[in-house]
């Protein structure tokens, strides 16, 4: 199929693009930006008159629920939510049930996911089997059944030997492993930043260092074994801090941060509201301000949406008995845009670029992807949208089977109109 | 500032914590209470003020001593009492928090006395009452995990009041597990709210949650100065389960650091008065010749607590939700 994508601000970071082009899509494949390709003619035409038109968003977690949480989620659904979000491409952690430990599993959600015809699917392994943290997977045959690097999810590997072992076997492989930092022990079965709002609700509590005493171990261990980590949704200041002093020193190293993060804290647990639970848990002012300055200064990486869809069985209970996580994929752009015009605007030429590169080809990087960017001969992921729509954030409004999302009520500015993935439009919303 | 706990008029129509409450509101529960203390010494010790009205005392966790306490002021309300201890019943059986509370509101309960492990857990309740439309049932706060307590608060404060009149010029220090406790956060609440210019927490750093001084206390962790000319000393159950382990060495070592005896009791102000919210460890935080000593009010706190609960039952009934 040909589009055309008429008369829209075309802004691909990663080729510093930013000004109103028309895009030409042909076999799936960008063809050209700004002329017509020697005899071109367009099955369909996307008008994109006053709106933007960027790469499809790459998102670095997303949870599908598939397999073993369909109460929670189907891949249809989230997929659904994916493309309404304008992602079309997805990296999901392994902590499904069963656990992605097994290539035969793998091999099954790809299939199930490229059925639907979507976004794509790009699954994270198991770094130890069952994430028991004892022994390693096969990662060379999980990666030959199509995962992009090999993660623990939530469970961190407490014995520092095997995580030194994994971290030397991927690094032999060249493999990445992403792991988000959070010590075994402290903060175990806490619920809510440790401070002066957890003190007050009588909510226990995870203190900061349990993410930088993690940090601190990873970062020797990346030192011994030269292995490639990335580090999945810090939450603190102190965090971002390790990872400049890291990173200046030439660890190889990468990191994301959760949407909801650049946004919210610890305040916005209110009178125990639920649906701010989050893991890592929301922290002060400070931390997010810290944050939203490392997504500036590129320190940051990348912004994913965190997506958890949990049912109302899960959520509507006290507030540390509620299962943690929120609805991402349908707010990820808005938040990303949100920040843009909070932080980025007036801090640098070009908040808009800056917002989307954060979640398109910098992300891409991350995962080693062949996405992100609009360049000539790449996977046409498209994504078109207006930047000055605003909607509201209600249950009725989202495609994703979770509803529970901290931002319930807001009303967010950025709506996605149409999203392309691999050269066939796999959303349009009606006018 | 939206506050779950009060009806569009600024009254209170749920009592879930002390915290945020206006000072108004607390002396208004405190003045009614005193109203009601002489009932119980009457020859007949009820009041028609609940007569027709339901309480339900829905006990999501154990506690005969408290649960009787609400069932005896609701009883001297004239209300009908229904006890509830739902761990044996529905949530064992599968049901969730809310669909319990949905059958037992269609049921035409007027009040939830609630107790519960989780901290927040009445906050759950009420708002999902008035998301639901079921103003007419009120909710109190029995005890929430480590959150409030707010009528152990508010008998505390009546106690204070009683004893020594004024919150404005006393030093008050609570002694012992701040950590875990819920009585110690409502009494905070409740004395820096009411004016008291020195509100001390006493008690090692195993035992103090983070972020005290926010909330406008002083913190000790030795408790010889901790007590030093203070007017009030609140001392706090230590659990059986917190004795030996990562946050205590043992009982012993902790009477023996922590522990409120004569000698220490000789520190505070000549006429300190020593509170506890019950049950007592003996030998454990309090030495029993102070516990039995002419300072302790502790019994007192027992009788005032049927008051003070009267008093925030009969100002909920009367409110709109």
């Amino acid at each position: 199929m040909n589009i055309i994508i008429k008369n829209g601000r075309v802004i691909d970071p990663a080729n510093q693009i930013d000004a109103t082009q028309d895009l030409y899509i042909a076999n799936g494949k960008i063809a050209s930006l700004g002329f017509a390709p020697h005899g071109f003619a367009a099955d369909e035409v996307i008008d994109a008159t006053g709106l933007v038109v960027a790469p499809g968003l790459v998102d670095l977690s997303a949870r599908l629920r598939e397999p073993g949480y369909e109460y929670k989620a189907t891949l249809e659904s989230e997929m659904q939510a994916a493309v309404q979000g304008g992602v079309t491409s997805l990296v999901c952690p392994p902590d499904t049930d069963p656990v992605l430990d097994e290539p035969g599993l793998v091999e099954m959600l790809k299939h199930r996911a490229r059925g639907l015809n979507q976004a794509n699917v790009h699954p994270l392994g198991a770094l130890t089997a069952g994430l028991k943290g004892e022994a390693l997977t096969e990662m060379a045959e999980l990666t030959e059944a199509g995962c992009i690097g090999f993660a623990q999810a939530e469970e961190p590997v407490r014995d520092t030997t095997v995580l030194q072992r994994a971290l030397q076997y991927a690094q032999t492989f060249g493999y990445t492993v992403w792991l988000r930092p959070q010590d075994a022990w402290i903060g175990r079965g806490g619920v809510a930043h440790s401070g002066p709002l957890a003190s007050r609700l009588g909510l226990s509590g995870v203190p900061v260092m349990a993410e930088t005493i993690a940090m601190y171990t990873i970062f020797e261990l990346m030192r011994a074994t030269g292995a490639r980590v990335h580090l999945c949704r810090l939450s603190s200041a102190a965090a971002i801090e390790l990872v400049r002093a890291a990173k200046k020193e030439g660890l190889r190293l990468s990191c994301d941060v959760g949407a909801h993060h650049l946004h919210l804290t610890d305040a916005d647990i209110g009178f125990f509201d639920p649906n701010a639970r989050m893991t890592p848990p929301l922290r002060s002012q400070r931390d997010r301000d810290a944050i939203r300055a490392a997504v500036l200064d590129g320190t940051v990486d990348a912004v994913c949406s965190d997506h958890t869809p949990v049912d109302d069985d899960e959520k509507l209970l006290p507030f540390a008995e509620a299962s943690p996580g929120a609805t991402g994929l349908e707010l990820l752009l808005s938040l990303t845009l949100r920040w843009a015009d909070e932080h980025a605007h007036g801090q640098c030429a070009d908040p808009l670029a800056r917002a989307l590169a954060r979640v398109t080809c910098d992300a891409a990087r991350i995962a080693g992807l062949s996405a992100g960017t609009l360049g000539q001969g790449m996977p046409a992921d498209v994504v078109v949208f207006d930047p000055a729509a605003r909607w509201k954030v209600e249950a009725s409004a989202l495609a994703s089977q979770g509803k529970h999302t901290p931002f319930l009520g807001y009303e967010l500015t950025g709506q996605v109109r149409a999203t392309v993935v691999g050269g066939h439009i796999a959303f349009r919303r009606p006018h | 500032m939206y506050n779950p706990q009060l009806n569009k008029n600024g009254e209170l129509r749920h009592l879930i914590t002390t915290e945020g409450l206006p000072k108004a509101i607390l002396n208004h529960i405190l003045d009614t209470a005193s109203s009601f203390v002489s009932i119980s010494d009457r020859e007949v010790k009820k009041v028609p003020l609940m007569r027709g009205k339901s309480v339900f005392n829905l006990f999501f966790e154990n506690s005969t001593r408290t649960r009787t306490t609400f069932e005896i002021a609701a009883k001297r309300l004239s209300a009908d009492v229904i006890n509830l201890n739902i761990q044996a019943s529905s949530t064992a059986k599968g049901e969730s928090l809310l669909d319990t509370i949905d059958n037992l509101a269609a049921m035409h309960a007027d009040m939830f006395v609630v107790r519960h492990a989780q901290s927040g857990a009445p906050y759950l309740i009420a708002e999902h009452l008035i998301r639901t439309g079921q103003n007419h049932v009120h909710v109190v706060n029995a005890g929430d995990g480590r959150h409030a307590h707010p009528t152990q608060g508010l008998l505390d404060m009546y106690t204070i009041r009683h004893y020594k009149q004024d919150f404005t010029n006393l030093r008050v220090a609570i002694v012992g597990d701040i950590l875990h406790s819920r009585v110690a956060r409502s009494d905070i609440h409740a004395l820096t709210t009411l004016g008291v210019p020195e509100v001390r927490a006493v008690g090692p750093a195993t035992l103090l949650p983070g972020g005290l001084e926010q909330m406008g206390v002083r913190v000790f962790n030795n408790i010889d100065e901790g007590l030093k000319d203070v007017d009030v000393i609140i001392m706090l159950r230590l659990q059986n389960e917190r004795m030996s382990g990562a946050l205590l060495p043992s009982a012993q070592e902790y009477f023996k650091s922590y522990g409120l005896t004569p000698e220490r009791l000789a520190l505070a102000k000549p006429d300190a008065i020593v509170m506890h919210p019950g049950p007592m460890n003996r030998g454990v935080e309090i030495d029993s010749a102070v516990a039995d000593g002419p300072q302790a009010v502790i019994l007192s706190q027992v009788t005032f607590g049927i008051a003070v609960r009267m008093a925030v039952m009969s100002i909920l009934a009367g409110n709109q939700g």
